[in-house]
């Protein structure tokens, strides 16, 4: 009985689903598989992906990176949310969630405005007398773009979690001799898993694909994967190149979502695979 | 420790209100350079009004995000359900098909998305301009949906299931549970799926170029395609009056909730 | 967030509502091109669209944008949507003329194409002038900033090369033009199709690597006008628009070298439902005075020498903008390559980009 309503209330979500993501998927396959001047049946665009095995890395790197960071960074505000007087709780959740709603391009290029050599950041300095420093066009300027963009959707989730932590557990570790920290570790953050999990997977997943940001604040040296895949598309006159590409960055993705969960959650399941 | 993390909250505060402090002070510049300020000027804000497409294109945006993220949200909360009551191994595939939408680079999904729109809109359903505000509407809530079951799946997992069945021992319908019990206990993860769904939807512009019809742009595909020539800074004017918009909605919001948990705090006392 | 959530949906709803009912009995065309490629009544310019439908009031237009020719053709080869009007450039009409996706002009209801100059007739991409009328054409060269770039290296396109200047100067991140500067400097045709010559072409670009800044399109203006690059390749008419803010740039074709010259035209794609109103449309366009007000604001080459005389003087006169004739003789554009061509450019670029040892691929070699 219950299984079948479970069945009931997510079959349309698994129909839904099948049609736009999987048959999209099919197409892409289809693609992926089949010669660009001919339409044969070919393995060649797959035995030309080695051609492109930094940028995979490197687009992997980046986005871990961002994702650790985020929830390094996240993880103490979504806390102090959490312990916040209710009010204050909900003026800070707007706040968090404020610039999400606003344009990602246009703040991306706010972003360049500040950290180029000529840029607001340096001009400062440069008032200050102090010696200009080279921001952007670096790694550092592409993690920090993705941290920036992304964080909000690390903060939300772990707030969602931590709010609902029982302080009773918190009170009871400490009454049976607990330190902070040994609370943190021990109770606090294997409760906050679900959050972290699922944090980590939205900043981690849509960063892997992202090409604006690496392509206004990266270096020529950092050509990330979404950059390339939206290239073949356009430039390239390549759709078939771009589908197996990114073909492969699914594959990559969910082998490192799966990992991630093996290693996140002791419990059954986890949040992904 | 506390104060350790109020001082990092503040920090990340102003790492995230700085780009916009920059956009939103461009707005008044009389330059077109965002990085130097030449002076003081409302002519921006006349140039939006002025601008025969601007406000047409943010009124688009706002149409589809709000009624995508809506039903997204609304959709993936009840399928979040089901979802977690689904056996382990149903519900680890479930989780993975949730996940290509999100994988799937923007301009696959676009593009396999508007293929599969055009196959049945002018090969099954023999129509011309099979492009439209409706299949743009469904990619919406297709790359929505993750977010949104993303969002709910932790909170249902967090809740204490006996509360579901107590109600139910209670007396209580399972509608009447859901919305009784389940609802507010996961109301948190389905407000921050909602707010997810919202931006996202607000944001995308590649996969919405590819999948909407030419009489339904919406404006971060606008503004992506400013490609030939420099931003026009009344671009940053309406960017600031949207700022402005949100900002108002959510402190009169905020103001209201306030009051309402006021009034409930005193009928208690009471 | 309940009742939030209520007002908004209230709100959108009813503006979505108010949008619908002011459907009036007007003809819609929909209008295709590059984004910011049209004066729409911007920094004191006429709003060509506006003027058109105030002289013609039974005709509706729909101006919808893209961001470059290859989205657009994905977009149009995809199918689904109807254009009646786009604005590609040169080789995009070639390719789109091959593959059977434009209608043929119906001169008759576009009078005002007599205007048009005959350099600009009988293009290498539509010989017979039978599908396109140009809307703007241009030179690509190289700008530079006097103030940081001696005048005894202005030479040809080896300035891109100049180890003096690293990290200053930009490329285009577009493999046909980045290659198009290399077949240039090494004496190629630069609609050369030849696997060989490519290569050679991408072997110049690595080199090239270490001295590029950025590889580069539209953020080319910021970045010059800022003084954060001195050196970069790009088109005549953007090279107008980024003096106008920074007075120490300057613009030079290369001498003794090749350069491209491009066009873009207007052309009625075959998903077209009202040919005859986009016909009406582009016959606006190509009214000199029109074109003159429009081409005041897009600072690119308008095609119809009759348009001068309603333009800001000092840009008709300016020798960046209409060089001379012979000058102009240099100067080569593109036609459609066939897409392997395309393909194996882009893969090549793409290893210059990757910083990878640049190599053809097995099948080539």
């Amino acid at each position: 009985m219950k299984k079948n309503k479970s069945l009931l209330l997510s079959g349309p979500y698994i129909a839904w689903m099948v049609i736009f993501t999987l048959i999209p998927l099919c197409v892409v396959l289809f693609y992926a598989l089949t010669d660009v001047d001919t339409g044969a049946f070919s393995f060649g665009n797959i035995e030309n992906l080695v051609l492109y095995l930094p940028a995979f890395w490197r687009s992997i790197l980046y986005s871990v990176v961002s994702a650790l960071i985020c929830l390094v960074i996240g993880y103490p505000v979504a806390y102090y949310m959490a312990h916040c007087r209710p009010t204050a709780q909900r003026f800070l959740y707007m706040l968090v969630m404020l610039p999400m709603c606003m344009s990602f391009l246009l703040r991306t290029l706010a972003w360049v405005g500040l950290l180029q050599d000529t840029g607001i950041i340096n001009n400062f300095l440069e008032m200050l007398g102090l010696p200009r420093l080279s921001l952007i066009r670096t790694p550092g300027a592409v993690i920090l773009g993705m941290v920036y963009n992304y964080l909000p959707y690390m903060i939300l989730p772990l707030y969602a979690i931590i709010v609902k932590i029982d302080n009773r557990l918190i009170e009871a570790a400490e009454d049976l001799g607990c330190n902070s920290i040994q609370v943190f570790a021990r109770v606090v953050l294997p409760l906050s898993m679900p959050g972290i999990l699922s944090g980590v997977t939205m900043v981690f997943v849509p960063a892997v694909s992202t090409f604006y940001i690496s392509n206004k604040l990266g270096s020529t040296d950092i050509v990330l994967i979404g950059d390339i895949i939206e290239r073949q598309f356009k430039q390239g006159d390549n759709a078939n190149m771009g589908a197996a590409l990114s073909l492969l960055l699914m594959v990559l993705v969910f082998v490192c979502t799966g990992i991630m969960n093996r290693f996140g959650s002791d419990e059954e399941g986890g949040v992904l695979v | 420790m506390k104060k350790a993390n109020r001082i990092i909250t503040l920090l990340i505060f102003v790492f995230l209100y700085a780009p916009m402090a920059v956009l939103i002070i461009a707005s008044f510049n009389v330059g077109k350079d965002i990085t130097q300020f030449e002076g003081f000027t409302f002519q921006q804000y006349a140039e939006v009004f002025r601008d025969r497409s601007l406000l047409t294109l943010l009124g688009n945006s706002l149409i589809i995000s709000v009624l995508a993220s809506g039903i997204a949200t609304a959709f993936g909360t009840v399928a979040a359900v089901g979802i977690q009551g689904l056996n382990p191994r149903m519900r680890r595939t479930v989780m993975s098909l949730t996940n290509i939408p999100m994988t799937n680079p923007d301009i696959v999904t676009g593009i396999s998305l508007s293929l599969l729109f055009v196959f049945v809109g002018s090969k099954l359903l023999g129509q011309r301009d099979s492009l439209t505000f409706w299949t743009l509407l469904i990619a919406h809530i297709t790359f929505n949906l993750p977010y949104v079951i993303l969002n709910v799946m932790p909170k249902l997992k967090q809740m204490d299931r006996s509360l579901v069945e107590a109600a139910m021992d209670l007396g209580c319908t399972p509608l009447q549970s859901f919305f009784k019990v389940t609802l507010p206990e996961i109301m948190p993860g389905v407000l921050s799926g909602a707010i997810m769904a919202f931006t996202m939807s607000l944001d995308d512009f590649v996969i919405s170029y590819f999948v909407t019809g030419l009489d339904f742009i919406t404006l971060p595909v606008e503004i992506y395609n400013y490609t030939k020539k420099q931003l026009q800074p009344k671009i940053y004017a309406m960017f600031t009056m949207l700022f402005l918009l949100i900002l108002v909605l959510m402190v009169i919001m905020n103001l209201l909730q306030l009051r309402q948990d006021k009034a409930k705090n005193g009928h208690r006392r009471g | 967030m309940k009742k939030l959530f209520c007002f908004l949906l209230a709100c959108v709803l009813s503006f979505g509502c108010c949008a619908c009912m002011e459907t009036d009995d007007r003809v819609t065309i929909n209008v295709y091109n590059w984004g910011q490629y049209i004066s729409e009544g911007n920094d004191g310019c006429i709003d060509v669209i506006a003027l058109f439908e105030e002289a013609y009031p039974n005709i509706r237009v729909n101006y919808v944008t893209f961001d470059s020719n290859e989205t657009m053709y994905t977009k149009m080869a995809g199918g689904g949507i109807t254009v009646d009007v786009i604005i590609p450039s040169d080789y995009m009409v070639g390719r789109l003329i091959e593959e059977g996706m434009l209608l043929e002009l119906d001169f008759d209801n576009i009078p005002n194409y007599k205007y048009i100059d005959q350099r600009f007739r009988n293009t290498d991409y539509d010989p017979e002038n039978k599908y396109s009328v140009p809307y703007t054409w241009g030179t690509v060269g190289i700008i530079y900033n006097s103030k940081y770039v001696d005048e005894e290296d202005v030479t040809g396109w080896e300035l891109l090369w100049n180890e003096k200047y690293a990290d200053k100067i930009l490329m285009f991140d577009n493999s046909r033009d980045a290659f198009c500067i290399t077949q240039c400097l090494l004496g190629y045709d630069i609609n050369s199709t030849d696997p060989q010559e490519f290569l050679a072409c991408a072997q110049k670009l690595a080199e090239q690597r270490p001295v590029v800044q950025q590889y580069i399109m539209d953020q080319v203006f910021d970045l010059m006008e800022n003084e954060e690059a001195w050196i970069a390749p790009y088109y005549a008419g953007d090279y107008l628009t980024m003096a106008d803010e920074n007075e120490d740039l300057c613009f030079y074709l290369p001498e003794g070298q090749g350069f491209n010259t491009f066009i873009d035209a207007m052309c009625i794609p075959t998903c077209a439902k009202n040919k005859k109103e986009a016909e009406t449309f582009i016959n606006f366009l190509c009214d000199p005075e029109i074109a003159g007000g429009n081409m005041d604001w897009i600072c690119y080459g308008t095609p119809l020498s009759a348009a001068k005389e309603y333009m800001d003087p000092e840009v008709v006169n300016d020798p960046v903008a209409y060089p001379d004739d012979e000058i102009l003789d240099r100067g080569d554009g593109y036609i459609a390559l066939p897409r392997s061509a395309t393909r194996l450019m882009e893969e090549l670029f793409m290893q210059v980009r990757n910083g990878i040892a640049v190599h053809l691929p097995k099948k080539y070699s």
